[in-house]
């Protein structure tokens, strides 16, 4: 039995687009998908997450089947490229969330929280609002309410994309050792061949609908020429 | 926001003379009447008279307030859990047809349901019981007052629901959030912002309202300031005592509104994406099946009185009707008034806005800067206040001069109307204006956009469906308007609600419904005007 | 954004083009209520067959009511372009010659004849109707006798009546339980009270309810039902007669000081009480004639109640009181 995640001749139609994704992705490992815009790379990670579901087939994360499963009864995490916090609330708040989402909160789980933001390099701005951070810290405070959830799998739908380049490599590498701690699945969708390199394991290339091809990064680099891949 | 000096000032210079031209057109007429040498003195006005029907406004205002807000809340949140549903375009739609009804023509189509041979006390009778339920009263009153106001706090509610970050339905969901979480961390935040604007609209227009009160009132004890207003003009015609009346109806109510704007609200500094909301909470059986009864229930409130009026109207001659010289001149009139009206408050508010949106923009906010952008605020809000036969009777002295007043009176009622509708009217630009202006600030400035260029290749396409939304809002609004024409009435000047009036005060009632029921159908072609093209949000 | 705001106001502007002024040489311009010259008033008739014989323009200026137009003529004052106000009523009168705004007709009133003896040199009168208590025959078999048994009556069966602070039958009724309890009225008014269904802010509001089948009685005029049985040919709705006597509302005209041609005017005041005119009114403004007709009344007028006592308070006491009577009224209406 696959640890990871197993999508089944999974079939899928959007308006006139069909897709059909047939791949197991790795356990503990950071897979990247790849790809041209409008190929489907959001939609696989939707149907993944459970903001879509297929017309036939199975998904299977961690072992059990998911197919039919509602969004939050999946073991998923999930980081967008924008809006992850509620701007209304603090980050303390948007943080705790992940424990409770009806902030229920033990004074353990308020030390997990304070101690997730350490771990992300927002100790002390808890109280802070989201409005009052840059945007590398937002993407910080969701990865610090990932961190929290403790579930087995990580989606992330270009979460750097409207950060500029240096925040990038350091949001890479706090995504690199988080992943190293928690040895948790990461998928993450980019446009970025430089950011496959820093953080992927393996890289999923979709291509109209489908999966194109399924490598090693070392694979993926050797194979695909400079300027046509991912972009 | 990113401006040129010459282009804050441009603003700037836009919005003074808007809160001007409202002041000063405000302020002449209360002046002129105020300097109208009378023969009465407002020696009564304090009387216990005074103070039992203020008591009355307040505690009537306050409850219907309450009442519309506390159920349009769950039908807001239904609706915005439910983004697509065959009809539910229509139904947003019929939420704005309430608005432009005649208070009398929606008060009887109450009765047709709500009052003593109305269905509801019909099938009370079917199932045994003999007493019927009385609405007169300030049960009537409660009950036309949220007839015509929870429609409108939907609305608003609902636009301020789906400004939401398509994201944050999805977090939630993502979060395992139940309902009861996703209310309190992502739909009451959201709704808190715009309920104390949405509430002091409605207690303005509760507070102000006349023929409801008194059809449904069931008796002098349900009077409000307007009312007392209006005899002291129309009846007793003592114009010390209407103004000082209308002060006290303008402090009174003002001082309750600008309560509910104390109440603290955060400001909005999230921007929407743009990204289609779907939404994965709340989708257990029992989630539907709430929603589907919540929306049902709002459907029937405003759909069934609409039906009543509906059904009596079809039992006019609908054809002889339209096809009438008169209503065709009342219909001519009208629409060219509520054209005129809507323009006009369309125009005054973009110019307010953004002179708002210049202050809020400077580096350092003066004072003087800081009052202007209230006074601005205020103004806007608060005209609605200043009862319209003030203003009429106020603008007839002044230009009485000056010529046949008859000549006049289409523009006054125009402006008196745009008035009215200014406060509704901002509540639908102001957003979508400010929204537009985060968007498009840098990179017009940028590249050196300013002027006409930026407005036409950059404002008009975005700012043309919410402005054509407030358009039809201030239209219908215009369109079921009857105060402000009673006091000029002349041949040449007859609208639609005059006609229904008119045809009504001849006995026709029949032909009185067949009008009623041919202004509903004018203002549904409006809304659906001002909603064309609408999926995603801005509906208000 | 000024340069749309001006675009904007000039596309408004030009909405209103077709609102433009109309100039005559021999113009007589008449200030009265809406109703009267809607195309099922008795305003076009009139003036159709007036202007046949004056080769002069009769132009209507319709204001709500009668109350709008005295107070429209008391914002115009001397300047009011008004050669005519006609629509006053009875208890109105005393106020309109406070403001010395009209002259004395000079109208030959000798065949007018009105209940209650009214007469006056400066308001001619052109119609009446007695305020009657309408009822629907279909839900109330045994309608009240007298006021007595309106006031007395079961509470059960509602009645709705229109509001004396912004309506003239409110007034009306004020005045005819003045009339017929004296300083008794406020005891009356209390027990009335129950009975109210709900009080309108005009005679619209009130009759709509009544013919909406919402409420069995209204306060109305003993002319109404024959509204009912010529245009509509049902004797549904009939006026109860109350053996105390009716309380009267004489319509009246009168001629303004500044009138532009006083004798076009007084031409027009008696051609109003013209067999001619008069055979125009009932039919249309649904009141009785003050004065000969040249055809009978249709047969529906033969039908309606005929008050046996005409009721009529002076114009100046109703002046003097009606305020004080008003918040009489108030009180005990308000009271729980």
């Amino acid at each position: 039995m696959h640890d990871g995640i197993v999508l089944d001749q999974v079939e899928l139609t959007l308006g006139t687009a069909g897709f059909l994704f047939d791949c197991g992705i790795e356990s503990g490992a950071i897979t990247a998908i790849a790809g041209p815009s409008g190929a489907g790379k959001s939609t696989l990670l939707n149907l993944i997450a459970g903001f879509e579901q297929p017309r036939s087939g199975r998904l299977v994360i961690a072992g059990s089947e998911h197919t039919r499963r509602h969004p939050a009864e999946r073991p998923i995490s999930l980081v967008f490229q924008d809006h992850n916090l509620f701007a209304h609330l603090d980050i303390f708040t948007n943080v705790a969330l992940g424990v409770s989402p009806s902030m229920r909160l033990t004074a353990a789980d308020r030390a997990n929280v304070d101690d997730a933001l350490t771990r992300v390099g927002l100790g002390g701005f808890g109280r802070r609002m989201p409005g009052s951070l840059s945007g590398g810290e937002r993407q910080r405070a969701a990865f610090a309410r990932a961190l929290v959830r403790r579930r087995p799998v990580l989606l992330l739908d270009e979460p750097f994309a409207s950060l500029d380049p240096d925040l990038r490599v350091q949001m890479a590498k706090l995504l690199v050792d988080l992943h190293q701690e928690t040895g948790n699945t990461v998928v993450i969708v980019t446009h970025d061949r430089d950011e496959i390199r820093r953080v992927a394991d393996r890289v999923l290339v979709v291509e109209q609908g489908r999966i194109a091809r399924h490598l090693r990064k070392a694979e993926f680099f050797d194979r695909t020429e400079p300027s046509a891949a991912g972009m | 926001m990113v401006q040129t000096i010459a282009e804050r000032r441009r603003s700037l210079g836009a919005g003074i003379a808007a809160l001007l031209a409202v002041a000063l057109f405000v302020g002449t007429a209360v002046a002129t009447l105020l300097l109208w040498d009378g023969d009465q003195s407002a020696s009564r006005l304090f009387s216990a008279y005074t103070w039992r029907i203020l008591q009355f406004t307040l505690w009537q205002a306050t409850l219907s307030t309450l009442l519309s807000v506390l159920f349009a809340i769950p039908v807001a949140l239904s609706l915005t859990r439910r983004p697509e549903f065959p009809g539910r375009v229509w139904i947003v739609r019929l939420m704005a047809l309430p608005m432009g009804l005649p208070a009398l023509v929606g008060a009887l189509g109450l009765v047709g349901i709500w009052g003593r041979q109305g269905i509801v006390n019909g099938g009370l009778a079917a199932i045994g019981l003999e007493q019927p339920v009385s609405i007169y009263g300030l049960t009537g009153i409660l009950l036309a007052h949220t007839f015509f106001n929870i429609p409108l706090a939907v609305r608003l509610l609902l636009a301020a629901l789906e400004r939401q970050p398509a994201e944050y339905w999805l977090l939630s969901a993502g979060l395992g959030m139940r309902p009861l979480s996703v209310f309190r961390f992502v739909e009451w935040p959201a709704l808190r912002r715009v309920i104390p604007g949405v509430a002091g609209l409605i207690f303005m227009l509760c507070a102000t309202s006349f023929t409801l009160v008194l059809v449904l009132g069931g008796g002098p004890a349900a009077t409000t300031l307007e009312v007392a207003i209006y005899q002291a003009l129309r009846f007793d015609f003592d114009p010390p005592r209407a103004i000082a009346l209308a002060f006290l109806q303008i402090a009174l109510t003002g001082a309750i509104i600008g309560l509910i704007a104390l109440l603290p609200a955060a400001t909005d500094t999230v921007r929407a994406a743009g990204r289609k909301i779907r939404r994965f909470d709340g989708q257990t059986a029992n989630t539907r099946l709430w929603d589907a009864a919540i929306v049902a229930a709002a459907v029937f409130f405003i759909a069934a009185p609409l039906a009543s009026v509906l059904a009596a109207g079809l039992r006019a001659d609908l054809v002889k009707l339209v096809t009438g010289s008169l209503f065709l001149r009342a219909a001519a009139t009208s629409l060219s008034i509520a054209i005129a009206a809507g323009m006009i408050a369309v125009s005054a508010s973009l110019a307010i806005v953004s002179a708002r949106q210049a202050i809020a923009a400077l580096p350092a906010r003066s004072r003087p800067m800081r009052l202007l952008s209230t006074s601005l605020a205020g103004t806007s809000s608060l005209v609605l206040l200043v009862p319209p036969v003030v203003l009429g009777t106020g603008w007839f002295l002044v230009l009485r001069p000056f010529g046949d007043v008859g000549l006049f009176a289409p523009y006054l009622v125009a402006l008196i109307n745009a008035l009215m509708a200014l406060p509704f009217v901002m509540r639908v630009l102001e957003p979508a204006l400010d929204e537009h202006t985060r968007q498009i600030s840098r990179l017009a400035a940028s590249l050196g956009m300013t002027g006409w260029p930026k407005w036409r290749l950059v404002d008009l396409p975005v700012l043309l469906r919410p402005m054509l939304t407030a358009l039809s809002f201030a239209m219908a609004l215009s369109l079921g308007d009857l105060g402000a024409v009673a006091l000029f009435g002349s041949s040449d000047l007859i609208t639609l609600p005059w006609l229904v009036y008119s045809t009504l005060s001849s006995y026709r009632t029949n032909d009185a419904d067949g009008l009623a029921l041919i202004l509903g159908f004018v203002c549904l072609a409006l809304t659906i005007l001002g909603t064309a093209g609408d999926k995603e949000n801005e509906n208000a | 954004m000024r340069g749309i705001s001006t675009f904007l106001l000039a596309a408004a502007a030009a909405a209103f083009a077709p609102f433009a002024a109309e100039a005559q040489d021999k113009t007589l311009t008449v200030y009265t209520y809406e109703s009267f010259i809607s195309d099922w008033g008795p305003g076009p008739k009139i003036k159709a067959e007036f202007e046949k014989t004056c080769a002069c323009t009769v132009n209507f200026v319709g204001v709500a009511d009668g109350v709008a137009l005295l107070t429209r003529l008391k914002l115009e004052g001397a300047g009011t372009k008004a050669d005519i106000a006609l629509g006053l009523d009875t208890s109105l009168i005393s106020e309109a010659k406070a403001t010395g705004l009209f002259q004395h007709a000079g109208v030959d009133t000798g065949m007018v004849e009105v209940p209650g003896g009214y007469s006056d040199d400066t308001f001619i009168p052109y119609d009446y109707g007695h305020f009657a208590v309408v009822y629907d025959t279909e839900t109330i078999k045994n309608p009240p006798k007298s006021l007595k048994d309106l006031v007395e009556g079961d509470a059960s069966q509602k009645i709705v009546i229109e509001d004396p602070r912004t309506s003239t039958p409110g007034l009306g009724l004020l005045l005819w339980m003045k009339s017929v309890y004296g300083d008794k009225a406020p005891e009356a008014w209390s027990k009335l009270k129950d009975r109210v269904l709900t009080v309108t802010p005009g005679w619209s509001e009130a009759y709509g309810l009544f013919t909406k089948g919402e409420v069995p009685m209204v306060l109305s005029y003993t002319t109404s039902p024959a509204y009912h049985m010529v245009e509509e040919k049902s004797d549904r709705y009939q006026a109860a007669s109350f053996s105390e006597g009716h309380y009267v509302q004489i319509e009246v005209a009168g001629i303004l000081k500044d009138a532009r041609d006083p004798d076009l005017a007084k031409s027009f005041l008696t051609f109003l009480i013209s067999p001619q005119a008069q055979d125009i009114i009932p039919t249309t403004n649904w009141m009785m004639p003050v004065a000969a007709t040249t055809n009978p009344l249709p047969d529906a007028f033969g039908k309606l109640i005929q008050p046996k006592k005409t009721l009529l308070l002076g114009s100046d006491e109703v002046a003097k009181n009606r305020q004080a009577w008003i918040d009489e009224w108030l009180t005990a209406m308000s009271r729980n």
